[in-house]
């Protein structure tokens, strides 16, 4: 893990107030309301949440890979290397994507065209972005399949996703996405679909790839053990809002919100018997349901009057300016100050 | 997604309109031809086979609205009569076919093993015959009658049903209450009758909308052919067939029958597509 | 790939013994004794006894069917009872117009299908999509016979832009292939409805697999993810369904030969029809059947070629 909390650098990427809406049934609701975050050179920041708090979302609003005809981002900027993604074309955005940046899916099973060999699908974006010959990118293809340390790469050039197992999918995705040398990668729960041995080989291969390369790492996962291993900041989103952020020592040591208090709590750990797993209660609440306050109040033992009313804003805590939480009542706030909203 | 143009508030409409609309006007207009085809012998101003060599292929008139045939016979009179024997022969050569098919399949899918590999061999070799040629060699070899010409139709209509029924047996077969059957005794008749007939209707259902509209052109081209139902009877297929020989000198004797044919197609094929985009759970959300 | 193919090809096998089984005992169901239809109610019992013999009737059905079977794997599909001239060189002189029309339709079939139905699934929902689809409808709804008169009115009769020729002028390659043009639209614009919906839907459902998002994620031009990611995986269900309606293509053969009054496998049917000429119309069912089964294989040696994954098995 690298520090880069206090460096100098401008973030990549750096995302302010986006909100990302779905219709439903002719309404539209929000997925990802008012979300600001960003990453530096060379930094892991780890998104983290139970599926279905906007995680994922907040990845494809990114690349602008919502689908037109069912969702928005309504409001807010997203700036990569300072240049805004929301005011670029469809055009624009084609030549950015798999470029500039870059992301790799969950489902390693799916997520490659069966019918192009892998030597082709990688090549492909070299010769959009780079304008390579065919030979000059299949030579750069080869190389990044040796990079991601795909055993016996020459003879496995011309093979078929369906040839490849899980594992091995994963790394020709990395290869793709790492083609063109992008500045981020967005990696949403790319080890979640692998068994736990070659999770950790992944991992190791991403955490060793972005130091060599220097990039920024936006990390999705809803695993938070993953979170420790890979990550250098985590933001711990819950309906659609991040609720908590803290480089990664500080979240693990002292936890603020209830809510990532309780998803510690869920979490198997080996200094711990597994009688002390404590399973969150209550249910995550369906975008459709809109509530004026924190989303998490009606499972939040600690909850105040407050918190059904009023959003919380992000403060910081223990007057710590890098770990912020969304908390009435353990955030720096003042108790009776009413915040505008 | 973007490479899919965004859809406006216009679109939208029309998709709507496409969906609801386009269905619920088939369902109405295969309605009033079925009811015209029923009430032929009251709404048909004249008798369909009454000729009158004066309106030898007299032009539409105000007292003959579609004009008169070869023989002066009243060409609406016949249409509306023609539509009886369409959707008769459709209608009853599918209900043979989705039965003695959706029967072949369920037994196929459920009892499996040997059994179900011959009848799908069977049905494969069924496949293998273009269903017009098909049903034109059965009519040519039993004879041309009402009868022989909703078997011949039938035939061809077997193997689509058969294939339909079987992997939706297949899967409902390996669900709880088909084992739970099993386990209390029931007979495997009882059981695929009673507990895997239901589950699978709706898909059988649809497949019979949409292979009505293939019966009805099947019926008109045999008779096209001169395969149909013996003339006099009125067929629209027959009528053609009739108008083709006099069409440069009376185009009305075709093209009347061919709109007949033509609205009745149309309106189940819109049908069929409601009916199949409301069952298809990938498309019901949409 | 070739033990794949040669796989294919011997289950092929089965499907045309099924296939000759079944038309030999259709035709033996048929009511009255053939050599009484053939030679009249007034033929003298010396001449159907002939013919009968003649025509191997007074055999056991069972060695009929054998020697049936065997005569056809020898490529003998016996005489025409009428002509009593052998029936596949019968077959065989008009084989050729059959062919050029049903090749000539499919092209026009896939050429224009194709591109419709994957511009339709583009602009799904929008005015061209419904255009689009409702053509499609319109082809689907039309009986073969119908369009054929209704182009043979307009542009044979009225307009006058193409010659109704006899069989004869079919001599000269420039005519034969003016008289190709309406015909070939006919079934080929009745192709194009059944492709354009298949393509439609197959390019929907592909165009929402998780690898498509893959191709945008890597900055693929909308156009090249379509064309190139999309097509290529949405192929193979319209594969399945071009080889399923070469049935329906070879019945509507039939009826437009009739109306255009070409000649072709689909007027000799006809004419066997009214003639009663049982082996005649025996020997063109079976002629049929080969040539949906070659259909068939040539269908799945298509998966082999589109799916790597069939290419491995």
């Amino acid at each position: 893990m690298s520090d880069t909390l206090n460096s100098p650098l401008q973030p990549v990427l750096s995302v302010e107030n986006i909100t990302t809406e779905f219709r439903i049934n002719g309404a539209w609701h929000p997925a990802v309301r008012d979300l600001s975050f960003s990453v530096k050179p060379n930094e892991t920041l780890a998104i983290v949440g139970e599926s279905g708090c906007g995680k994922s979302i907040t990845a494809l609003s990114v690349m602008r890979l919502i689908s037109k005809t069912q969702g928005r981002i309504s409001s807010g900027s997203i700036r990569l290397q300072g240049r805004d993604l929301l005011a670029c074309s469809e055009r624009e955005m084609e030549a950015i994507r798999g470029d500039a940046m870059s992301m790799i899916f969950q489902e390693p099973m799916t997520s490659l065209n069966p019918v192009m060999t892998i030597g082709d699908q990688i090549a492909e974006s070299l010769r959009y972005h780079r304008g390579l010959s065919r030979r000059q990118a299949n030579a750069r293809a080869l190389e990044l399949l040796e990079l991601v340390k795909i055993p016996s790469a020459p003879s496995r050039f011309k093979d078929y996703p369906h040839q490849f197992s899980g594992g091995m999918r994963q790394r020709v995705m990395i290869a793709m996405a790492l083609a063109c040398d992008p500045q981020l990668l967005l990696a949403d729960e790319p080890t979640t679909a692998l068994d736990v041995t070659i999770q950790v080989q992944i991992l190791a291969l991403l955490a060793e790839l972005k130091e060599r390369t220097g990039m920024a790492m936006v990390f999705i996962t809803h695993n938070l053990g993953v979170v420790a291993s890979i990550a250098d900041r985590v933001a711990v989103m819950y309906g659609g809002r991040i609720i908590e952020e803290a480089p990664v020592e500080q979240l693990f040591d002292r936890p603020t919100h209830p809510y990532t208090e309780a998803l510690l709590r869920s979490m198997p750990r080996v200094d711990r018997d597994r009688s002390e797993l404590h399973p969150i209660p209550g249910q995550v609440p369906p975008i459709t349901v809109r509530t004026p306050g924190c989303r998490y109040a009606d499972r939040c033992p600690l909850r105040i009057e407050r918190c059904i009313r009023e959003v919380p804003p992000l403060a910081p805590v223990g007057g710590n300016p890098h770990h912020t939480a969304r908390c009435w009542v353990r955030a720096d706030l003042p108790v009776q100050e009413s915040i505008a909203s | 997604m973007s490479a899919i143009a965004a859809e406006t508030r216009l679109s939208r409409l029309g998709r709507l309109m496409w969906r609801r609309k386009a269905a619920s006007v088939g369902a109405i207009v295969t309605l009033l031809v079925i009811v015209s085809a029923i009430l032929a012998p009251w709404l048909a101003p004249y008798d369909p086979n009454e000729q009158n060599i004066l309106l030898n292929l007299a032009p539409p008139s105000d007292e003959y609205l579609l004009g008169n045939d070869t023989y002066g016979r009243d060409i609406l009179s016949r249409i509306l009569w023609g539509g009886r024997v369409s959707l008769f022969v459709g209608v009853s050569s599918i209900a043979i076919a989705m039965i003695v098919g959706g029967l072949l399949g369920i037994i196929a899918g459920y009892v499996g093993g040997r059994t179900d590999r011959v009848i799908m061999a069977v049905m494969d070799v069924l496949l293998s015959f273009p269903s017009l040629v098909m049903g034109l060699l059965v009519v040519a070899v039993l004879g041309p009658t009402l009868t022989n010409l909703i078997i011949a139709i039938a035939f061809t209509a077997i193997a689509p049903f058969a294939r339909i029924a079987r992997a939706p047996t297949m899967a409902v077969k390996q669900r709880d209450f088909v084992e739970a059957g099993r386990a209390l005794g029931f007979s495997d008749l009882r059981i695929m009758l009673v507990h895997i007939l239901p589950n699978i209707m709706d898909e059988i259902l649809v497949l019979a909308s949409l292979w009505l509209a293939t019966a009805i052109r099947t019926e008109a081209s045999l008779s096209f052919i001169g395969l149909g139902v013996r003339p006099p009877t009125a067929t629209w297929g027959g009528m053609i067939r009739d108008g083709f020989e006099n069409m440069l000198d009376a185009p009305w004797l075709v093209l009347f029958p061919s709109l007949a044919i033509l609205i009745i197609m149309v309106a189940l094929n819109l049908l069929g597509d409601g009916l199949r985009d409301a069952t298809d759970p990938k498309l019901r959300h949409e | 790939m070739l033990a794949y193919t040669l796989k294919r090809l011997l289950v092929a096998i089965p499907t045309l013994l099924g296939v000759l089984t079944i038309v030999f005992f259709l035709v033996r169901v048929a009511p009255g004794d053939p050599a009484i239809v053939i030679l009249g109610e007034n033929a003298t019992q010396v001449a159907i006894d002939q013919l009968r013999e003649q025509l191997g009737l007074n055999k056991p059905l069972m060695e009929q069917y054998f020697s049936f079977i065997g005569a056809i794997a020898q490529g003998d599909f016996g005489r025409s009872m009428i002509s009593n001239q052998p029936v596949l060189t019968e077959v065989l002189r008009v084989l050729p117009y059959t062919l050029e029309l049903t090749a000539a339709s499919l092209i026009i079939g896939i050429v224009l299908g194709l591109p419709l139905g994957v511009i339709a699934a583009r602009y799904r929902n929008t005015w061209i999509d419904f255009s689009i689809r409702f053509f499609s409808l319109l082809g689907l709804s039309f009986p073969a016979f119908i369009s054929a008169i209704l182009l043979l009115l307009a542009f044979a009769i009225e307009l006058r832009w193409f010659p109704v020729i006899g069989e004869a002028a079919y001599a000269d390659p420039v005519q034969r292939l003016r008289a190709l043009i309406l015909p070939s639209l006919n079934l080929g614009l009745i192709m194009v409805a059944y492709i354009t919906r298949v393509t439609r839907s197959s390019m929907l459902t592909v165009i929402s697999e998780d690898y498509i998002r893959t191709a945008r994620a890597k900055g693929v031009p909308a156009r090249m993810v379509i064309w190139r990611h999309t097509l290529r995986n949405a192929l193979i269900p319209i594969v399945t369904v071009i080889g399923l309606y070469l049935g329906v293509l070879i019945g509507n053969s039939v009826l437009t030969e009739m109306v255009f009054n070409r000649p072709g496998l689909g007027k000799l049917i006809v004419i066997a029809l009214n003639a009663r000429d049982y082996t005649t119309l025996q020997a063109m069912l079976v002629i049929y059947a080969f040539f949906i089964v070659l259909a068939n294989l040539i269908t799945d040696l298509l998966y082999g070629v589109i799916d790597p994954k069939v290419r491995h098995q």
